[in-house]
């Protein structure tokens, strides 16, 4: 496999897969709880991250980690204390992200627009060794953050008055749910881009719940469609010249729409089995209602 | 003399700028049943709200099992059955999944063992659903629905079941399946505090009834005769139940 001798292929694959694994990990407890656009707007702050990385030429990986972990923590709670004007105070955090990277990466000298390009739309090929050990430390906190605690996550995506009854730490885990989907975004911002990542956290996850009826197959099942999605859309782009972000998140659209054109007969199927049980039930009521 | 359950007194709170709580005094005692009952916006899911710490007292005092609300941890102690038609989230889940959570109060980040995994069975059993373990919540109806978010709150074995509006959008079936499971909790000794709409099928369960009005407690002693909406002023009572003797014959599988 020739496409394996290059190192920058090692390198992309490797980023590809874990970026298959951890964005729907977590996005299916932002999916859960009904905020699947949070990825979108922590992206939108990852960039001002980049363009402080830039201006200050250091790793943009881990400035963009620290300034997402910020945003996603000021996003937290904006959504737990201020709940009047809570959506227009996320708009300002995500168009002054934007806004904010824009301005930095053209302020500084190594900045440009073809850079800025490379980490709104994603830019596989030139990951590089310090990318990669940073993509690889920050996807092995998110894999043991959201596989460890899924019970506690779950708990609290599921109901959340209900899980601080309980005691759970349930500030602290919503924290994490956060901070975790913040370096998600992070990890995923040189594979599919900053406009993309979101669309990696919700489709696997809307694609997989389609068919399943547990959370634990959803999960299994959403991390295995964005792996699938992931590699094979990178060794797309290796092959064809076409780009990497814009192939995963395509491939990830088709497998949602096949799984939905499956869902209707396995749905049917499902009904059928449970209206036969309730055939019993109701001849055992009419017997009640003769006696 | 043995410390009360929950002790409330002289409550007042607030949502927003709109005082909801207008001063109200609480005792309950072990193994009661109170039932808390009142008209929309008279006070009473604000009242457990405020107990179970999700509503801030803004005045007065609170004590569970003795202890002062601000420090008491031993949630493993209180099932919560919160307000809600739907045990449904965003993302699909099986009913054993969602009762699991029940078990978090015990387990909260440790492992989940034998003993857990047997609880959440137990507890499905009690509100005859032990059949719907691997079923996705959203096969169910509100009646389920309702069963299985009282199932979670038995998970965890409290000694304290608070239930908001249990009742609310519940068929008959799945009611008297309730009440026969709330029976088997005060007789292995549960104390119980639930806000009803009306006393219902629970009604010989019911040791005490206390009613609010207006964020203020106007009735605290045995069920009144007409009890929940029908003992509120102004509530104009026509009958809707049949001729007793027009019910169909129950068999006790369900009753």
């Amino acid at each position: 496999m020739d496409i394996l001798d290059a190192a920058f292929m090692q390198r992309a694959l490797l980023a590809a897969l874990l970026v298959g694994i951890t964005a729907p990990a977590i996005g299916i407890y932002l999916v859960q709880r009904h905020q699947a656009l949070m990825g979108d707007g922590i992206g939108h702050v990852a960039l001002t991250g980049v363009g402080l990385g830039f201006l200050l030429n250091t790793s943009p990986v881990w400035v963009a980690a620290a300034v997402c972990v910020g945003g996603a923590v000021a996003m937290e709670l904006i959504r737990s204390y201020g709940k009047a004007r809570g959506d227009i105070a996320l708009a300002m955090l995500f168009y002054g992200g934007m806004a904010g990277g824009v301005m930095l990466i053209n302020l500084s000298s190594s900045g440009s627009n073809a850079n800025l390009v490379s980490y709104l739309f994603g830019s596989l090929t030139t990951v590089s060794r310090q990318d990669i050990v940073a993509i690889c430390l920050l996807a092995a906190f998110v894999i043991a953050a959201t596989l460890g605690l899924r019970r506690q996550l779950f708990a609290i995506c599921q109901d959340e008055e209900f899980a601080r009854v309980t005691g759970l730490p349930v500030r602290l885990l919503n924290l994490l749910v956060a901070i975790t989907a913040a370096l998600t975004v992070t990890v995923a911002m040189r594979v599919v881009g900053l406009l993309l990542v979101s669309a990696l956290m919700v489709i696997p996850v809307a694609a997989s719940q389609q068919i399943s009826r547990s959370f634990a197959t959803t999960l299994a099942l959403s991390v295995t469609i964005g792996v699938l999605v992931t590699l094979s859309g990178t060794a797309t782009s290796y092959y064809v010249d076409v780009p990497p972000g814009a192939t995963i998140v395509l491939l990830a659209i088709g497998v949602f729409m096949v799984l939905t054109a499956l869902a209707a007969p396995l749905a049917r199927k499902r009904a059928r089995s449970t209206a036969d049980q309730e055939r019993c039930t109701l001849a055992d009521t009419a017997d009640e209602v003769e006696v | 003399m043995e410390q009360p359950v929950i002790s409330l007194r002289s409550a007042t709170a607030s949502l927003g700028s709109r005082p909801v709580l207008r001063g109200i005094d609480l005792t309950v005692r072990r193994g009661e049943v109170v039932a808390l009952l009142g008209a929309n916006g008279s006070g009473k899911s604000t009242a457990v709200r405020a107990i179970v710490g999700q509503v801030p007292l803004t005045g007065g005092e609170l004590e569970l099992f003795g202890v002062p609300r601000r420090r008491f941890r031993q949630w493993a102690r209180v099932g919560y059955v919160p307000q809600r038609t739907t045990a449904a989230g965003g993302v699909p889940a099986t009913v054993r999944e969602v009762v699991s959570a029940g078990r978090l109060a015990r387990t909260r980040l440790g492992p989940v063992r034998k003993a857990d995994r047997e609880a959440v069975v137990r507890a499905l059993d009690l509100v005859g659903m032990a059949d719907r373990l691997k079923d996705s919540v959203n096969a169910l109806s509100g009646g389920q629905h309702q069963r299985v978010l009282i199932a979670r709150a038995l998970a965890g074995e409290p000694e304290l079941l608070i239930m908001d509006e249990p009742m609310a959008g519940v068929d008959l079936a799945s009611q008297e399946v309730l009440a026969k499971a709330l029976r088997a909790q005060v007789d292995r000794g549960a104390t119980v505090l639930l806000v009803l709409h009306e006393l219902g099928p629970l009604e010989p369960l019911i040791d005490r009834a206390v009613v609010l009005r207006d964020g203020c407690v106007v009735h605290d002693g045995p069920p009144p005769e007409a009890v929940g909406q029908h003992a509120l002023p102004g509530h104009d009572h026509v009958h809707p139940h049949a001729d007793p003797a027009a019910e169909p014959t129950r068999t006790g599988l369900l009753s």
